[in-house]
């Protein structure tokens, strides 16, 4: 066999200029040709054991997709993708390719690895760009009802599984827009919201039902639900935002990232007044933390005019925990980094605005237990950062309504509810959960992942009644 | 496309696949307040006094809270009184029976703690008095010896007096301008004279403006009579995801939407709570003003 010409260098992506697109809401990379994808895809070397399979989290078999669309079989490649990930126009967008896939490239260990993201994403869009999807031909109705609590990429995807397999499928979701944190928290510029609405229509297409406006734990309990359904998936994230609890958290101008986020995506406060919910625009906004939250914060606060948008991190970038290409974005789009930078209070003045973040210094330590060097604050080394808008982005757990209302539901720490890993069940009969409710603040990719593992195991306890 | 698979006939009020929300009435209670029904059985079903729910006028409204009122659960409506303050309640003031209601959704809140205290007074102001009804209606089943009382600047600013009297065993009126209760202004006022004439009260409910509310708590704190306010913080989704409408309580900070909106007036840190209602007052003001 010929030795394959190496390609050291990713096909690069084109992309809206950093000092227009802080203007706009407009997503920032433009998408490959299919020139450009063929090139990329073909950069692939083919290994023997190729060590993107194993870094996927739900295993897709890359190498297959890679060559389909190498060869121009863009329809094979989306088909394979399907097989295993239900939402590849999202996690083409939005995984951690550089933790995942890419990590383990061979041709990463020496060049750039192939870009599997960009190469899952153009897939994706190329089928979208085909037309509507064709509804698939569904078994016959099993006369089974399912009840999906929380219309985000773990509720989408057991929905969508389920429906496949002829069951009646409602989907609940407390909010007046379907995608969870798809809609309210990934900003327009990182995953366009006509997106998560064409995933949710073809869910809804194939049959399931959506039911907005609806917060299971109190307009109706888990309980009421298990009367009418047979099965009920939890599938309700992590949206309980955390606190620093240091002083003057509660001064106006102080935001949690989930409050900020969902003024900014889903009321969509970057058009008011033609939208009515505001949102401070400050001139100086600092977002506390360092993961793809805190960035899409700081880079939300560039595209409503703030002049100048600062990150806070107690650690250095090598922890920071937001992907690479987020990073690497706000970087070029004018965030500062204020980093081995510690909070420790906010103050204001006397109409109770925010007007200062008091910092320490800090220098890294011991890795804690996420593995990460812990941030040692360098005593007497206390500054003040004057702002107008702070950010807490450090962090959420799930929300707890739906433990409290459900008596016999096991919630583990940070009430992250205790499952399986085998099936995602759950310690009540009946009742499944995954995505982040099960695993606290994590991707889209392993909601997805364990939604799959729910929907097999709710689809054989629906025909056996074994629990 | 055909039936979803195992689908058959509904009712109109199924829970489980409820049809948008529409408004069945809309009636004028008092100049800028305005009472809104509108046919939402999911709500219906399991509404209890005290709790609120999260509306939007139209699909590019804002998510706002209003306390509910009353209901009919067999019917499957929900009334909520809404007072003309700003561009969402202006439209919703606007809505006219048939309108859908793009977003009602509710219960939301905890439920006012009701138990046979002994005699309770139920305070409600402006708007506060749709609220503080199914609270005193409430108390009453309960075995409570109940006392409304009903206040607003004016006499021609209240209403359901005869509601509040088919609840209750005595109604008593305050307004600025002393067109109806006789010589007392401000409902505090009335509490603190019972109070200091050693007239038996075992507790508060209190619901109206936030600055009611901290004055009735004010008035009863030196006899140490529990009152109960329902807080009135800006908010979003009402759920407990995003923090707008944290309140500080007792030094310790919660969030309205899920700890309350009901807590003790004596433990709120009152000024916290009316600046962080100020934070959007130019927005409002502008939004408004178009």
């Amino acid at each position: 066999m010929a030795k394959k010409q190496i390609v050291p260098t990713k096909t690069p992506m084109p992309e809206q200029e950093p000092g227009e697109r802080i203007h706009n809401y407009e997503e920032v990379p433009f998408g490959f040709t299919p020139e450009q994808a063929m090139a990329e895809a073909r950069r692939c070397l083919e290994c023997a054991k190729p060590g993107c399979m194993q870094g996927c989290p739900v295993n897709i078999d890359i190498p297959g997709f890679l060559k389909l669309v190498a060869d121009g079989d863009f329809r094979g490649a989306i088909n394979l993708i399907k097989e295993t990930n239900a939402l590849p126009a999202v996690t083409g967008r939005v995984c951690p390719q550089e933790e995942q896939c890419e990590g383990p490239c061979q041709l990463g260990k020496r060049f750039e690895p192939v870009g599997i993201g960009r190469l899952e994403r153009f897939a994706a869009d190329w089928e979208a760009a085909q037309g509507e999807a064709p509804i698939p031909e569904l078994p016959p109705p099993t006369g089974k009802k399912v009840a999906v609590v929380g219309s985000g990429p773990a509720g989408i995807t057991v929905a969508a599984d389920l429906v496949r397999k002829g069951h009646h499928v409602t989907i609940f979701e407390a909010l007046h827009e379907a995608g969870g944190v798809l809609v309210y928290g990934i900003p327009e510029f990182r995953l366009p919201k006509v997106i998560v609405e064409r995933e949710v229509q073809f869910v809804c297409r194939m049959g399931a039902k959506l039911v907005k406006n609806f917060v299971v734990g109190t307009s109706a309990t888990v309980d009421e639900l298990l009367e009418e359904f047979d099965a009920v998936f939890l599938g309700t994230g992590a949206g309980l935002p955390w606190f620093l609890n240091i002083p003057g958290e509660n001064l106006n101008g102080v935001y949690t990232a989930n409050e900020y986020l969902t003024r900014a995506n889903l009321m969509k406060a970057y058009l008011f007044p033609e939208y009515d919910t505001p949102i401070a625009r400050g001139r100086r906004v600092l977002t506390i933390g360092g993961g793809n939250v805190a960035m899409d914060a700081a880079r939300t606060a560039l595209r409503l005019g703030a002049p100048e948008s600062i990150i806070v991190y107690r650690r250095s970038r090598d922890e920071m925990p937001a992907r690479a290409e987020e990073i690497h974005h706000a970087e070029q789009e004018g965030v500062q980094f204020n980093l081995l930078t510690a909070p420790i209070a906010l103050h204001g003045d006397a109409q109770g605005s925010v007007k200062e973040l008091e910092c320490l210094r800090c220098e890294l330590g011991e890795p804690d237990a996420s593995g990460r060097r812990r941030p040692v604050p360098i005593k007497d080394s206390n500054f003040r950062i004057p702002c107008d808008v702070v950010v807490l982005s450090i962090g959420q757990s799930p929300n707890p309504l739906i433990p409290q209302t459900t008596p016999d539901l096991a919630v583990g720490k940070y009430g992250v509810v205790t499952v399986d890993a085998e099936t995602m069940k759950t310690s009540k009969r009946g009742v499944w959960a995954g995505g982040d409710v099960a695993t606290g603040g994590a991707t889209v990719i392993l909601a997805m992942g364990q939604a799959r593992i729910a929907s097999r195991s709710i689809d054989e306890y629906l025909g056996t009644g074994a629990w | 496309m055909s039936a979803p698979p195992g689908d058959s006939a509904r009712h109109a009020n199924d829970p489980f696949e409820p049809g948008p929300v529409t408004v069945v009435r809309r009636e004028t209670l008092a100049p800028n307040v305005e009472l809104l029904t509108v046919h939402a059985p999911v709500v219906a079903r399991k509404i209890r006094a005290g709790q609120f729910v999260i509306l939007m006028a139209d699909a590019r409204g804002e998510r706002i809270p209003l306390t509910v009122a009353d209901w009919d659960r067999e019917a499957g409506i929900v009334s909520c009184v809404v007072m003309q303050v700003g561009t969402s309640t202006y439209r919703l003031a606007a809505l006219k029976p048939g309108d859908v209601v793009p977003t009602f959704v509710g219960p939301l809140g905890k439920a006012i703690d009701v138990a046979a205290w002994g005699t309770v007074v139920c305070a409600g102001g402006c708007y506060g008095i749709g609220g503080i009804f199914p609270v005193a209606r409430a108390l009453k089943e309960a075995g409570n010896r109940v006392i409304c009382l009903i206040e607003g600047r004016s006499k021609f600013l209240l209403y359901w007096m005869d509601r509040m009297e088919a609840v209750s065993d005595r109604v008593l009126f305050a307004t600025r301008d002393r067109s109806i209760g006789g010589d007392i202004r401000d409902g505090h006022d009335v509490v603190a004279e019972m109070l200091r004439t050693g007239e038996r009260v075992d507790r508060i409910v209190a619901i109206g403006c936030t600055f009611m509310m901290y004055k009735m708590s004010e008035a009863t704190r030196p006899f140490g009579v529990k009152t109960v306010v329902s807080l009135n913080p800006i908010m979003i989704d009402g759920t407990g995801m995003c923090g707008a409408c944290r309140v500080s309580v007792g030094g310790e900070t919660k969030f309205a939407c899920v700890d309350g909106p009901d807590f003790d007036g004596h433990l709120v840190d009152w000024d916290l709570l009316l600046a962080r209602r100020k934070a959007y007052l130019d927005a409002e003001t502008d939004s408004a003003e178009r």
